[in-house]
């Protein structure tokens, strides 16, 4: 309808700015009409459109139009995005080095916005070492306790059931996170927690955890649980390293032993071949020896049977030359004066002879 | 007469606006509305998203999420049947199921909120008391199956055989509130229990016993490290011995066969003429044996013979 009012008016001393609102008016609703006609989404995002509150369609990424005037609202979820949740740690600031908060003590300087602050929580467990010690102390299924820092990653499955089905996803991704990983770190031994069982475990939470989500059907599909450090509690610590230190301690005696019978087995080996080496030289010895004598005494004897009787004699003889200036004394007695010998003091003249 | 129109328009426009802005209203996909009428409520709850009309300014909107809400527990202590204390901390999701009624019990979802933590608590604390530790932790008997390394030492009673295990308890605890809640016109999607604990004098009593575990854990490497350890000086003084003793009797035996075949060898050969090997050695010892002695000779001797007379001598 024209509510311009007719020209020709008669304009006296006020300015006529009648004439203008008409257009103006026009003009600001045309601008108004463009300016929620248009709506951009994010190379990342999904835009989600609601006419009058009603979910109509889903556009991807670009310059888009919808109806103007709120009567269709669009809505950018962010789809391609990977958002992490931190349990039992907060990443402080991420970049070349990466600062953890809550294990080494650091102040709070990253605070969460979720919106299930409805009270106070208290805190049973979170000592001042650790502001998440809460969140990640756990019992196993053997009745001990565990630290678990893990991560869980989780991508927008389907825009519209993220943007419709849940209040707060955020919140009960952590809370659904947290009930899991306890449901399956009670399934499990603290040894197994510790060390063998951790891929195990990161692969039933991320399936449960998985399930869980797709029952309430709110569009989010888990990429990954992965466990961070998973310690025993600070206070038993010290022993389960006497446990490794006894571990080393038995590898090394062990290591020692062996060492020792390397040592000693291999050069009593050597000995023993020495042994009987020997024994081999000794037995050639022995028979070389033996048949050398033999073979001599035969070829003397071989000789000798030619003429007995002089040849005993020169061999007698030669044997006395041999003898005789070796001798020390020599004493020759006639027979007939045989007398003569007890005055001779052998043992005195011995005794004389050694003193001077 | 067109100026007197202009403003009669505006005026009808107007009004005419306000109607429609009071007859109309917006349902969002997040929400679900009970139109009431003078605090009656009117018709079924409207549930579907979109553009909806009512009687404009007697009724009037009540909207209330449709979503999955969250509930979080507080922390609680509880003991259970072996008389444990354990904090457990227990979390929820709920949506309003039932518009009608909820908007008649609780008006507000604040109001809903603390009468879950009453009756979620209080079922959670029923249920809990029932069963023992093992069984509120533990969801199955898997780790009975585990095999268990050998200086994993734990006390026995940790190992008692589960017969419900977690995941039914809270089946049960969700069972027990849902048909509670559902009073008040709320569904209970899901209860979980998220943390779980003991209270911190038994926790001390628990680390303690962790503690004495691996302590003899480490004592029973350690001891086991020196009985290999002995084991092995053990086989290595038994191989010196079998070396060692094994070279002297092939030794003894090679020097015996040598000893023998020369002992053979010398028989062998002296046994031609005993007398002469005699004659020869015992010559031969003469040279060796004699030096430096005194030596009484008879002139009787065959030597000194020719001393006292050169007659000539028949050989005998």
């Amino acid at each position: 309808m024209d509510l311009n009012l007719p020209p020709g008016f008669p304009a006296r001393n006020v300015p006529n700015f009648q004439p203008f609102i008409g257009p103006l008016v026009l003009l600001i609703f045309v601008l108004v009409t463009l300016s929620t006609a248009f709506y951009q989404v994010e190379p990342d995002e999904m835009g989600v459109v609601q006419r009058f509150g009603r979910y109509v369609r889903s556009t991807p990424p670009g310059l888009r139009m919808k109806a103007p005037l709120g009567i269709e609202t669009s809505l950018n979820v962010k789809v391609t995005h990977v958002f992490k949740e931190e349990f039992g740690f907060r990443t402080i600031q991420p970049g070349v080095r990466t600062f953890y908060e809550g294990r080494d003590g650091n102040p709070l300087l990253f605070s969460r916005s979720t919106g299930g602050e409805r009270r106070q929580r208290r805190n049973v467990w979170s000592s001042e070492g650790n502001p998440f010690l809460d969140e990640s102390l756990m019992l196993t299924g053997d009745l001990n306790t565990a630290v678990v820092e893990w991560i869980v990653q989780y991508r927008v499955k389907d825009p519209v059931q993220f943007a419709f089905r849940i209040r707060n996803i955020g919140e009960t991704i952590r809370n659904m996170s947290e009930a899991v990983m306890r449901l399956v770190v009670g399934d499990h031994t603290l040894n197994e927690v510790l060390t063998s069982g951790r891929e195990e475990i990161r692969k039933r939470v991320e399936k449960e955890l998985q399930e869980v989500l797709d029952s309430y059907g709110v569009g989010v599909e888990i990429l990954n649980v992965v466990l961070q450090d998973v310690n025993p509690p600070d206070e038993v610590k010290p022993s389960f390293n006497e446990v490794n230190e006894a571990r080393q301690e038995k590898e090394k005696s062990i290591n020692q032993a062996w060492e020792e019978y390397n040592r000693v087995v291999p050069k009593a080996k050597g000995e023993a071949e020495k042994t009987i080496r020997e024994a081999e030289g000794y037995a050639l010895d022995r028979v070389n020896r033996a048949k050398g004598d033999a073979d001599k005494f035969l070829l003397v004897w071989e000789a000798y049977r030619q003429a007995p009787e002089v040849t005993r004699q020169r061999i007698y003889l030669e044997t006395l030359r041999g003898v005789l200036p070796e001798l020390k004394e020599k004493i020759f007695i006639d027979e007939s004066q045989k007398g003569i010998v007890p005055l001779l003091h052998l043992n005195e003249k011995r005794e004389t002879a050694s003193q001077s | 007469m067109k100026t007197t129109l202009a403003p009669a328009l505006i005026i009808f426009l107007a009004v005419g606006g306000l109607v429609v802005l009071h007859s109309a209203y917006i349902v969002n996909e997040t929400e679900q509305v009970v139109i009431t009428q003078f605090g009656e409520p009117v018709g079924p709850p409207v549930r579907e998203a979109g553009l909806h009309w009512k009687t404009p300014f007697i009724q009037q909107v009540n909207t209330l999420d449709k979503r999955i809400l969250e509930w979080d527990g507080y922390p609680s202590e509880i003991p259970t049947k072996d008389k444990k204390f354990i904090w457990v901390d227990v979390t929820a999701r709920w949506r309003i199921a039932d518009p009608l009624k909820f908007l008649q019990t609780m008006r507000h979802e604040t109001n809903a909120q603390s009468r879950l933590d009453d009756i979620l608590d209080g079922v959670t604390r029923d249920h809990i008391t029932r069963y023992e530790a093992p069984e509120i932790v533990r969801n199955s008997n898997r780790i009975l199956e585990v095999e268990v390394k050998e200086e994993d030492i734990s006390a026995e009673e940790t190992f008692e055989k589960v017969s419900v295990g977690r995941n039914t308890i809270t089946r049960q605890i969700l069972e027990q509130a849902r048909k509670i809640v559902a009073d008040y016109g709320i569904e209970l999607v899901d209860l979980r229990i998220k943390r779980l604990n003991y209270i911190e004098s038994v926790q001390r009593r628990v680390y303690e016993r962790m503690i004495s575990e691996r302590k003899r854990a480490a004592e029973k490497l350690r001891s086991e490290g020196q009985a290999i350890r002995a084991e092995i000086d053990g086989q290595k003084e038994r191989e010196l011995k079998r070396i060692t003793s094994e070279a002297y009797r092939k030794a003894q035996e090679l020097k015996g066969k040598a000893d023998a075949e020369a002992t053979g060898i010398y028989a062998a050969a002296y046994s031609k003429d005993p007398e002469f090997y005699r004659f020869l050695t015992t010559l031969e010892s003469y040279r060796e044996g004699l030096k430096d002695s005194r030596l009484l000779l008879s002139t009787e001797s065959d030597y000194l013979t020719y001393l006292k007379s050169i007659k000539e001598r028949k050989l005998t």
